[in-house]
């Protein structure tokens, strides 16, 4: 008897457990919009210092408001006791659905062919269902810039936001015309050329850069007199950028190159901004006086030459810093761009700082985009961009609880986390 | 008369030579007052650490600092033992052998750079020993060599971890199939030609060897004409993997392929193998805990080939909760810089103790390479590679301060000064420029690079 109630205790126990492990098969969480009231968390505005205790309203897509106690009406609420809100991160330089397989020509979408192709759209060939989007989105890292390379205009990058079934969904409202410097580098072991022959070499492509430039204020001048043209969306896209309609993403490392990029722009009038920058702390004081933002990253690289101090990858973005540069990282990442927190936490330590470091992925990314309206800090009336977590997000310790993008609710899943739960602990183990 | 002085001149110049190149430098230091990580035996605050003649001889709290030997105060700072690389390239010359889908004769002994400035960086990210690999473009590579840090010397010998055993490349999966199958039209051109390669090497060896034993009972041709079986340095090294005296450290990504590597091993009687990168390892985490001496992972690598495009960054954390010894590699002289924060990364994914994602750098690679009762761990008689953080390692904001390798300070972020080359092309005007795009290209060919073949055909591999 006893034996018997025993066992239909341990069968009603095995039921509730199978119960509450039971999935529901071909089961998908989507992204879903609603009236969150975030309550009790720590907010990191970025912009407006950290409060503590602070209530967080999204509605609409949008932060409707910031404040303590705020009436909890018919809200989801979200308790945030102990956890902190973050705005959205930013990465300023990625590759991120452009590519799904880095070394399978058939996925590589960011290079077309030909030096000249200013007019190629990242956007266009964007997949809003690459893998890595759900896997870079969990971590907080919520807008990105996606760019084209190769060439010397290889075309024009677009902001995108992580989240969307179609590219103009995820169009996060900003272009840039992407320009590739040409290098007066040795550049890497394989570089056999004489020092003379690099010299010419790079003023031969300098000069044929002056050659488009000047044909493009040719079918600018003859547009703006009304003149008859043809079908020329090369110099359709570059004359945007003479009018400062598009800003020039100028990509140049070298110190040398750097100076040189300062001097070609000097006289154009254009709204210009330098990425890459690997060796601007040899140039800084120079970049600060331009007046031109910079984007630089990865931080987690090696120094440009044999000959450099071992932390200046880590140490560079201080230096600009310091000099009075504005600031925003990338990662120039595809599969990895989640490791920006972890790039940015690395700049923080070597001198920059962490606020500095906060608001290179944030609120100054979004001024450089032109988007610090709606992005990169925590205010009344911009997008409910953001994200909870358990503590300091650079700290890879820390868990990145929950992430809105534009008010929609994210799934904090993807395809590692399902890889986690179906093998971690796995059925059919070899025999003992 | 001259030339007996001359003869005593060269002996004793020669007598220099030979005891320079075979000493290797041991140091003295007590480092007093730090939270010391153990690894083995948890953390212990306030605790004092002494060094002597380059091993770990006292560790307590209150120890009497010891006569003429430097002292470092190391209050607020976290030592831990120097980080454990079991899957570099860094140092070596050449990386693959390539002519041959077996090249089991080759050695990384050979072709040592002890001039590479990445040394001295690895040393400033707290890394202290490497295993110097073959690269993976042939089923079963050439023999790898285990290196310790002592950044400085112009002598290969001297950075060779006399102690380590030996140990060998494989490699499975698209790399050697494009090699020697695309690249060749040679077998293996599938995962399928890869087993075959490997055991055709096996049964090759065992010949060989039944044909020396045959001929070591035989009277050695004093009665009949008999030549002895020609002597083959890449089947007496098969043979030696066969008799367990060497370590195998197989590239691999997909669990298929992981899993045919362990039966085939299961078949010869082989058990000293370790899988490397084995992306795919999750998948068959049971199997590699039960089978093999682990698996040497990326923390968070993935979709820079299609072997890798269904990887998780939860694989060490699956393969540490199946009970499989695991550790974090660097495959990369950037990523060796940091591999403490590599290994903070599994506490992101998966939520690994400070104990746990410790281990993967340090003792578990050490075992992976059979140097753990050496070293990857603060004991009393274990070699002095140590390592000083200002933070606990697994923070974001730590930053490695000393670095010692058999109690030398290697690496002094105080001292740190600029340019750490130790040798300077005279010739080279224009010194070249490596930047991110590069080092991440050529840092994927490198595994792959051998002259013949175009750089493009194996961009992108690991």
């Amino acid at each position: 008897m006893m034996k018997k109630i025993i066992f239909s205790l341990l069968f009603i126990i095995c039921l509730f457990k199978a119960d509450l492990f039971a999935q529901i098969d071909g089961e998908v969480v989507k992204p879903y919009k609603a009236d969150f009231l975030l309550q009790n968390a720590r907010v990191v505005t970025v912009t407006q210092g950290i409060l503590e205790d602070t209530d967080l309203l999204i509605k609409d897509g949008k932060i409707a408001a910031i404040g303590q106690n705020l009436a909890p009406q018919n809200y989801t609420l979200v308790d945030c006791s102990g956890k902190s809100v973050y705005p959205g991160f930013i990465d300023s330089g990625t590759s991120l659905g452009l590519v799904e397989v880095n070394s399978l020509p058939e996925t590589q979408d960011f290079m077309e062919l030909g030096k000249l192709t200013p007019q190629m759209q990242a956007l266009t060939a964007v997949n809003p269902n690459a893998v890595a989007i759900p896997v870079t989105r969990v971590s907080g890292v919520t807008t990105v810039l996606t760019q084209p390379r190769g060439g010397y205009f290889p075309g024009t990058a677009a902001l995108i936001q992580l989240n969307g079934y179609t590219p103009d969904q995820m169009d996060a409202g900003f272009r840039a015309v992407i320009m590739n410097f040409p290098s007066a580098a040795k550049s890497g072991d394989y570089d056999s050329r004489s020092e003379e022959t690099i010299q010419k070499e790079a003023q031969k492509k300098r000069d044929e850069i002056d050659e488009i430039w000047k044909k493009a204020a040719n079918y600018l001048s003859i547009k703006e007199k009304g003149g008859q043209l043809n079908y020329y969306p090369e110099m359709e896209q570059l004359s945007r950028v003479l009018k400062k309609e598009l800003p020039l993403f100028i990509e140049v490392n070298a110190a040398k190159d750097i100076i040189a990029a300062l001097e070609w722009v000097k006289e154009k009038n254009l709204e210009v901004v330098l990425t890459g920058v690997a060796e601007g702390w040899k140039v800084a004081e120079k970049l600060a006086a331009s007046k031109i933002p910079v984007i630089t990253g990865p931080v987690l690289t090696l120094p440009t030459r044999a000959s450099d101090k071992y932390d200046v990858a880590y140490t560079n973005a201080a230096a600009l810093h310091k000099a009075g540069v504005k600031l925003a990282l990338r990662t120039q990442d595809t599969e990895n761009v989640r490791n920006l927190p972890f790039h940015a936490g690395f700049a923080a330590a070597y001198g920059l700082g962490v606020e500095a470091a906060l608001k290179s992925i944030t609120i100054n990314a979004a001024e450089i985009f032109k988007v610090d309206d709606r992005l990169g800090s925590l205010e009344v009336g911009k997008n409910a961009t953001l994200f909870i977590a358990d503590g300091d997000p650079f700290e890879p310790k820390t868990q990145v609880e929950q992430v809105f993008i534009n008010g929609y609710r994210i799934p904090m899943t993807n395809r590692h986390i399902r890889l986690y739960q179906e093998f971690l602990d796995r059925e059919m183990k070899p025999a003992e | 008369m001259q030339t007996k002085l001359i003869l005593s001149v060269i002996s004793t110049f020669w007598f220099i030579v030979v005891s320079q190149a075979q000493e290797i430098s041991k140091g003295n230091v007590f480092i007093k007052n730090a939270h010391v990580i153990t690894i083995t035996n948890g953390l212990l605050e306030h605790t004092d650490v002494l060094v002597e003649n380059g091993i770990i001889s006292k560790i307590g709290s209150g120890l009497k600092e010891p006569k003429g030997v430097p002292v470092i105060d190391a209050s607020g700072q976290f030592l831990m033992p120097g980080i454990i690389d079991a899957h570099s390239h860094l140092a070596l010359e050449v990386i693959n052998e390539a002519s041959s889908p077996i090249t089991a004769e080759v050695k990384m002994e050979d072709v040592i750079d002890p001039f590479d400035v990445g040394i001295y960086r690895a040393l400033a990210g707290g890394t202290t020993v490497s295993h110097a690999m073959h690269g993976s473009a042939n089923a079963i590579g050439g023999q790898n060599i285990t290196l310790k840090h002592r950044y400085g010397t112009r002598d290969p010998d001297q950075l060779i971890m006399k102690e380590a055993p030996r140990t060998i490349k494989f490699a499975l999966g698209e790399n050697p199939i494009r090699v020697h199958g695309r690249g060749k039209n040679l077998q293996p051109r599938s995962r399928m030609g890869v087993e075959a390669v490997i055991r055709n090497g096996f049964e090759e060896a065992l010949q060989y060897k039944a044909d020396w034993e045959d001929w070591n009972a035989s009277d050695k041709g004093k009665e009949k004409q008999q030549i002895p079986p020609v002597y083959n340095s890449r089947l007496e090294t098969l043979v030696d993997i066969l008799e367990g005296e060497i370590i195998i450290h197989c590239h691999s990504y997909r669990a298929d392929e992981i899993y045919m590597l362990i039966k085939v091993c299961q078949e010869y009687g082989i058990d000293k193998i370790v899988f490397s990168h084995v992306n795919e390892g999750f998948k068959v985490a049971p199997e590699l805990a039960k089978y093999t001496m682990g698996a040497s992972v990326f923390a968070d690598w993935w979709a820079y080939k299609f072997e890798v495009y269904y990887s998780t960054a939860y694989n060490a954390a699956i393969l540490t909760k199946n009970g499989v010894v695991t550790s974090i590699n660097s495959d990369s002289d950037e990523l060796i810089r940091h591999l403490y924060h590599e290994a903070a990364k599994t506490q992101r994914y998966g939520g690994l103790t400070d104990d746990e994602a410790l281990a993967l750098i340090t003792i578990n690679p050490a075992k992976q390479l059979g140097i753990d009762k050496l070293v990857g761990s603060i004991e009393e008689g274990k070699q002095a590679d140590l390592v000083l953080f200002d933070m606990h390692p697994l923070s974001i904001y730590a930053i490695p301060q000393m670095t010692w390798v058999d109690g030398v300070k290697y690496f002094d972020r105080e001292k740190d000064a600029s340019d750490q080359r130790i040798k300077v092309n005279p010739e080279e005007t224009l010194e070249p420029i490596f930047l991110h795009t590069e080092h991440h290209n050529c840092m994927r060919d490198v595994d792959f690079y051998f002259t013949g073949f175009g750089r493009n055909l194996f961009g992108h591999s690991h």
